[in-house]
Parts: structure tokens; C-alpha cells; sequence
């Protein structure tokens, strides 16, 4: 069974996370051997996968986490033991 | 991220309700992120989401002795800082982001993606220039709010389906739903956009042709 571009595309999120089963897997990669546009788009949709994945894109504000504590302290103070 | 660690938790919460509080501020700590992206992501206000991240860190201690275990610690945690952020949204009404509905789903649209005759990576090392991480932002920031939610959760905060699922109270098939068109809205968004930042790797083509609907 030869997989088309809009197949494999269908399931590109599940493949990317490696959650395709064997045989589909190896239909996809048969055909992204031969088809350079989904080659292309693969490699485009995995490299902005890691990209946003990286912790410099989206980083907590400056001073969330001593803030968050400070608060958390006078709390833990005010209501005794959980 | 930092991969929950059960027995960690198991002893930190079994320490703190015998009286040891202090060791909260550890307990909580390695689930800050999510937490604060979470509720950025439905509030879209970074002030709105702090505070509500601070109010979320109290009552996951307030009702630290309810947590029975039979779910992860963070998926608990994350579904407390939810109901914050979905009660936070229900008293401003006129601020109501898109449901959060599984009936979205059933829409059918337009997710296909940009074709593609070659592709350069971009490397991580190009992060390092700022606007690269801003054009990666407002991509992210202009998903609809059913799909944003879940690239934070598995893209970027590296959940599991199954977490993600019970972090947002719905079904393992809508998270993979949502997360395929958000990747693949992403990829839309971003591919003429990255074309700046690509290394100096070959290329096969000729570059991007626009996108056809198949």
C-alpha cells in the first residue's frame, strides 16, 4: 500500500511524536524518501516543535518565583498546618 | 522540565500535613512553570495569570490533604490552577475566551500546511538573536485558545497525552486533535517567517511556494 502526501500529512503530529505504529511508520518514511514537499514540510513542522519547546521563548516574568514564595510564606503562616 | 518525581512528592506531602510546611515551597516549585503558562494562556494577562498562580499555589496547600494519589501530583495540581483560571474567565463574561468544548473538534477547516519544496533548519543557537523569540511568541499567542492551550501543555511544558488531557479535562483524541492543527497552524504561521533564521545547511529547492488547499 503506497501512502499519498495528504495521508501522511493526516498523521505527521502522531509521527513527529513518535506514536505511529510500525507499519505506518515505515509507509511514511518509504514515502517521505521520494517526496521532497513533505519532507520539507515535515522538517519545518519538527523544527518549530523544538524551537517554541526551547525555555527561552517563553520564560516566567522576572521575580514570579520570589514573589510566588513571599506570598506563599505569609500564607503558610496565617493558615497553621494543612 | 523537570519530571515529577512521586516518591519526592509522596514524602513532601505525607512531611507537610505532619507539620513540616516549610517544605512546600519545594513541593510546588518544579510545577511553577506550567502553572503560570496554564493560566497566561487563559487569562492573557501576565499580572491576571501571576496572581492567579499565587492564589492556585495557596489552595493546592489549603487542600493538600484532599490529594488521594490516584492521579499524578501536577495533573492535580494543574486542574486546580484550570478551575482558577476558568472561574476567573466565567466573572468577566464579556471576556470569554472560545470553549474549551469538545464539539470544536468536530469542525472541519482549513489545516493544511505550507508546502514545502526544501526546508533549512533553524538551530536552537539562533534563539539567542531576540526577535526570533517574539516572532515565536505572537505565533503561539494567536492560536486559538483550544489549541494554545494544549502546544503549552505538550509542546512546551512536555506533558504527556494523558496528563494533558486531565490537566484540561478532556479526552487523550482532542489533545491530539488540537495539538496536529496547532502544529500545523504554527507551521503555516511560521515557515516564511523562520526562512531569516536558518543556518547555512544545503538546500534542495527553491523555497516556499505559498500554500495550495488539497
Amino acid at each position: 500500500m503506497r501512502i499519498d502526501c495528504k495521508h501522511v500529512w493526516e498523521h505527521i503530529s502522531a509521527y513527529i511524536d513518535g506514536e505511529v505504529d510500525a507499519a505506518l511508520r515505515a509507509e511514511i518514511d518509504r514515502h517521505l524518501e521520494t517526496c521532497e514537499i513533505c519532507s520539507a514540510v515535515l522538517d519545518s513542522t519538527r523544527n518549530v516543535v523544538v524551537l517554541v519547546a526551547d525555555e527561552r521563548v517563553f520564560e516566567l516574568p522576572a521575580g514570579f518565583s520570589e514573589r510566588l514564595h513571599a506570598r506563599l510564606d505569609r500564607e503558610l503562616e496565617l493558615a497553621g498546618p494543612s | 522540565m523537570t519530571a515529577p518525581n512521586p516518591d519526592f512528592e509522596a514524602d513532601h506531602i505525607r512531611r507537610i500535613l505532619a507539620g513540616e510546611r516549610q517544605l512546600f515551597h519545594s513541593l510546588i516549585q518544579p510545577c511553577e512553570r506550567s502553572i503560570y503558562f496554564l493560566l497566561l494562556s487563559l487569562l492573557r494577562n501576565e499580572a491576571e495569570a501571576e496572581d492567579a498562580a499565587q492564589e492556585t499555589a495557596i489552595k493546592v496547600y489549603l487542600n493538600l490533604k484532599n490529594f488521594r494519589g490516584d492521579s499524578q501530583f501536577r495533573t492535580w495540581v494543574l486542574s486546580i490552577a484550570r478551575n482558577e483560571g476558568l472561574g476567573r474567565l466565567r466573572k468577566t463574561a464579556s471576556r470569554r475566551e472560545d470553549s474549551l468544548d469538545a464539539e470544536m473538534d468536530e469542525e472541519t477547516g482549513d489545516y493544511t500546511p505550507a508546502r514545502l519544496t526544501s526546508w533549512r533548519e533553524v538551530p536552537l543557537e539562533a534563539l539567542q538573536r531576540q526577535e526570533l523569540g517574539g516572532i515565536l511568541r505572537r505565533a503561539v499567542d494567536g492560536l486559538p485558545a483550544i489549541y494554545r492551550n494544549v502546544v503549552l501543555l505538550r509542546d512546551i511544558e512536555e506533558m504527556d497525552v494523558r496528563e494533558t488531557a486531565a490537566a484540561l479535562g478532556i479526552t487523550a483524541g482532542s489533545v491530539k486533535v488540537r495539538l496536529h492543527r496547532a502544529r500545523a497552524m504554527l507551521q503555516r504561521e511560521l515557515a516564511p517567517k523562520l526562512e531569516g533564521f536558518a543556518g547555512k545547511g544545503k538546500e534542495k529547492g527553491k523555497g516556499v511556494f505559498g500554500w495550495l488547499k488539497s
